[in-house]
């Protein structure tokens, strides 16, 4: 306010001053610019470090469409539950997050039953009967749980993952590859509805000869784009399961920095408030 | 800046010119007097107000994590018992939410002798909250032969023993039939109503239940939400 | 709120003040502690980790309620904790970016210590606590990081148990497996981690932590530019320099707080795994003793160590040279002979070295996460002589270099 009345020998002694702490502040920015860009490059990195050789795809997948949850919670239980478990998951969590009743859940989505013979309960885990020793017997691995998948591996690596099958005659087990993951245990159980690809081989070099690309040999029951997006809505189902809570805690979020921007509002008044006393 | 600083010679009021102008010389670095103490109040009182909101909304998840979790609530699920081979005077037991329930079949008499000799009762018209609504009447049940009831003592959660015959020995002349605490000696008539002059306060819960159809019941559940 | 001395005697205060040193303690460490008046950005750090730490007693007390630390149920509990406990999500997810975000925080700590030279006389002990709660911190984070029992903890835990066997004349092999308490990783070590952790480790380091302040109050907080306010004190005995830190630095550390909660519950809420660095993608698959991940790194807050470790050809002599980087900080105090403490006031020839001796540090902080190849061997070489070179240049530079002159009193 008395701008005007500013006394002359502070301003000598704030010119001085503010000679060292512009040397000081070009010395903090440069420290910050160099934390800011390396911060930077590692994220970058973090986005193809989870690793495979393949290019993966990324599926258009939405946490919010609850139909497409739906359709992959079908496919899932249709499909996979079969063989692979997803026990950190609740039949009754999962009902309530689809937006399905419980009745739906247990005429439409259980399949299995409990240690006691009964269908599973709508309170229960995703889990499947299928022992250890028999998963280990048939397939040489034990199918893991498939609960937290969508975290461990991406949601890329499922969706590519899912899509690149491929017939592979020295494969005597299963008779079927994987370009994402070579060698997997698991046969094609969408073989069926995908069709039955063999992969186009490209030029050899080094004695290798790259599989370019794949190219449906037998056709299935579904076209190219329909299996993507049945794909596409099992790999929304199964980054779902993996964090159930996303979508809550997004929202709960939203309040939680609202208040604190108010709350900062607040403290930052009083700061200013009670530093009017120091000079 | 400049306002601070004419605050501070104002305070400072006497020193020499250049004391009120120059940092070096300032003897303390606080102004002792308030521009708006009522601004001051009024911030402090909102920050805290709002930060002790904060505060607060931060403690109700942790206290909420020690409530039952989902996989409590799954095995604390409603239960169906099957009723239809229950012969008259027979009782079953069913487990719901780790607690004993039991389901017996009344007999003719037994209803009768209910009505009877209410005077010994210490809450014979059930007015404490210890029943649904639909299971407040004289047989603290919806049919009126089959009783659904939690089978622990109000007292301090022993569960009594079912003693349905009449003047046994060990219990004496004036026993009618009903549930005996074998802890502290609380009695409960055939409707689970508790005799006057024992330890236990209150009648036996009734837990919300319902029928599914004539055989069956589902106890933890009414036909509003699930309890 | 505060107390006044004229109360003594007086109502409930009083009551307390004959029996037990209430009002003397607020005082002496809150109300009448002066602190200098011209603290920067770079002061709001001590009292922030004071929060982180109080922020993850709280919610591991809470995990604590629901986790179970045995080799076959720790995962399942962990995902227990995350899905089935109401908000256990939001504990877990707390805890997990309060260790990050610790390690964020007691860096920039120490880093503001290394520019205004705050390890210097009279606070050497004020920096050796302030080590020594880093250090603690360190095993704290480790032991933690096995709890969750994924393949990360796991084989992390594996592969710095296994450093100790660098230790010759077979003492090594000896202390891994009393450490381990079984020929492998086990059940019996993650029973021990977990006791450790949440009891021992952290009373240590609330010790150390009332140690470290009651240090810094004895001796009385530096500044930005490093000179004592005590020289100038005026009649009353208070430095003309000072404020006292209630309210002054109260309300500004509370402004300064809600910032960091903005910050953190940013990442709590939307960003959890912080992109896999404060939770790895491959500790979402259980333990397991018989496949090691294809790729195994710590996390993030310990990458520069590592990095150092691999970068030397030898596994005892990588040994040392990753706790010689550590121990070298503890005497960092008479490896800076210089009596200016402020960056301010010091040569070109210290600004380059503290630079690059922070570049060098995030440069092997960052090599430390990636898989070894050639070339970044190379680079961690180079950045671990400019490590250990800040020291060996700091003792020669600090005692010749020209500093600037000091000025009478803190510039505001």
């Amino acid at each position: 306010m008395n701008r005007n009345n500013r006394a002359v020998p502070l301003k000598v002694k704030a010119v001085a001053k503010r000679a060292t702490q512009n040397e000081n502040k070009r010395f903090v920015l440069l420290v910050t610019a160099t934390l800011v860009v390396v911060a930077s490059m590692l994220f970058v990195n973090s986005a193809k470090a989870a690793g495979s050789s393949v290019a993966l795809e990324s599926p258009i997948i939405d946490q919010g469409n609850q139909k497409s949850l739906q359709r992959g919670a079908q496919a899932f239980v249709n499909h996979c539950m079969g063989c692979h478990s997803a026990g950190y998951q609740r039949y009754s969590r999962m009902a309530q997050d689809l937006g399905l009743s419980e009745d739906d859940v247990r005429a439409n989505l259980i399949f299995t039953t409990d240690a006691a013979g009964e269908p599973t309960k709508v309170g229960a885990l995703m889990t499947n009967t299928m022992s250890t020793e028999y998963g280990k017997q048939a397939f040489g691995v034990v199918p893991p749980n498939l609960a937290l998948t969508a975290r461990s591996r991406g949601v890329d690596w499922i969706y590519t993952y899912l899509k690149s099958y491929y017939l592979d005659p020295e494969k005597t087990t299963t008779g079927v590859n994987n370009l994402v993951y070579p060698g997997t245990a698991m046969p094609h159980v969408l073989g069926d509805l995908q069709g039955w690809q063999v992969p186009v081989l490209g030029e050899e070099a080094n004695g290798v000869t790259p599989i370019e690309s794949l190219a449906i040999e037998t056709p299935g029951t579904m076209s190219a784009d329909e299996y993507a997006d049945y794909v596409a809505d099992i790999t929304n189902f199964m980054a779902y399961m993996a964090d159930p809570i996303k979508q809550t805690r997004h929202r709960i979020g939203m309040w939680v920095m609202l208040f604190l921007f108010l709350l900062l509002g607040l403290t930052y008044a009083l700061k200013k408030e009670y530093w009017k006393d120091v000079v | 800046m400049s306002a601070r600083n004419q605050k501070a010679s104002n305070e400072q009021g006497s020193g020499d010119a250049s004391s009120k102008s120059n940092p070096e010389a300032l003897e303390s670095s606080i102004v002792e007097t308030v521009a708006d103490p009522k601004r001051r109040r009024l911030l402090v009182r909102s920050a805290a107000a709002v930060g002790g909101l904060g505060g607060a909304a931060l403690v109700l998840p942790m206290l909420g994590s020690m409530s039952p979790s989902a996989r409590a609530k799954a095995a604390g699920a409603p239960v169906e018992a099957d009723i239809s081979k229950l012969t008259p005077g027979q009782m079953i037991t069913v487990e719901w939410r780790g607690k004993p329930v039991w389901i017996v079949n009344r007999t003719e008499e037994t209803l009768g002798r209910l009505a009877t000799e209410t005077a010994k009762l210490s809450d014979p018209d059930s007015l404490e909250e210890q029943q649904p609504t639909y299971t407040q009447n004289p047989v603290r049940s919806i049919k009126p032969e089959y009783l659904v009831v939690v089978g622990l003592c109000t007292h301090l959660g022993c569960s009594p023993t079912y003693r349905p015959e009449i003047a046994p020995p060990d219990l004496g002349d004036q026993w009618d039939g009903g549930f005996f605490c074998p802890c502290h000696g609380s009695k409960f008539d055939m409707a689970g109503r508790v005799y006057s002059g024992v330890p236990a306060p209150t009648n036996l819960e009734i837990p919300p239940y319902r029928y599914i159809d004539d055989a069956t019941i589902i106890v933890g559940e009414d036909s509003g939400v699930a309890a | 709120m505060s107390a006044k001395p004229d109360n003594s005697g007086n109502g409930l205060m009083g009551w307390i003040d004959e029996r037990f040193p209430l009002t003397k303690m607020l005082d002496e460490h809150i109300t009448k502690y002066y602190a200098p008046k011209n603290f920067n950005f770079w002061y709001y750090f001590g009292g922030l980790a004071i929060l982180v730490l109080i922020i993850q007693i709280v919610t591991g007390i809470f995990l604590t309620m629901n986790y179970k630390p045995d080799g076959n149920l720790a995962f399942t509990s962990v995902e227990y904790i995350m899905r089935d406990v109401n908000f256990g999500w939001l504990i877990r997810y707390m805890h997990s970016t309060g260790a990050s975000m610790f390690f964020v925080v007691v860096y920039l700590h120490m880093f503001r210590a290394l520019m205004y030279g705050s390890y210097k006389k009279p606070r050497e002990l004020l920096w050796i606590f302030g080590m020594l709660i880093y250090v603690v911190l360190m095993a704290e984070a480790f032991m933690g990081y096995l709890l969750p029992w994924g393949q990360m903890s796991y084989w992390g835990a594996q592969v710095i148990i296994s450093l100790f066997g660098a230790i010759p004349f077979g003492i090594g092999d000896a202390l891994t497996l009393w450490l381990k308490g079984d020929y492998i990783v086990s059940d019996a070590t993650l029973n021990r981690f977990f006791a450790l952790h949440v009891i021992a480790v952290p009373l240590v380091l609330l010790f150390l932590v009332v140690a470290h302040i009651l240090a810094l109050h004895e001796v009385g907080s530096n500044n930005p530019d490093g000179i004592e306010i005590k020289k100038n004190k005026n009649a009353d005995g208070i430095p003309k320099d000072g404020i006292p830190f209630h309210p002054y630095y109260t309300v500004k550390d509370l402004m300064g707080a809600v910032v960091f909660l903005i910050i953190f519950f940013a990442i709590v809420f939307f960003a959890p795994e912080m992109g896999g660095y404060f939770l790895e993608h491959a500790n979402f698959i259980p333990a397991d003793p018989l496949k090691t991940p294809d790729h195994i790194a710590p996390v993030w807050y310990f990458t520069p160590f590592y990095a150092i470790l691999r970068a030397v050809p030898d596994k005892l002599g990588g040994v040392m040279a990753m706790g010689g980087a550590i121990v070298v900080l503890f005497f960092l105090p008479w490896i800076d002979r210089n009596p200016v403490r402020s960056i301010r006031y010091r040569s070109l020839a210290y600004k380059v070295l503290l630079f690059s001796f922070v570049v060098a540090f995030i440069i092997l902080g960052y090599l430390g996460m990636q898989v070894p190849t050639p070339v970044g061997t190379i680079v961690a070489r180079i950045c671990s002589l400019i490590y250990f070179g800040f020291f060996v240049g700091l003792y020669f530079v600090s005692k010749t270099e020209s500093t600037k002159p000091l000025p009478e009193r803190v510039t505001h």
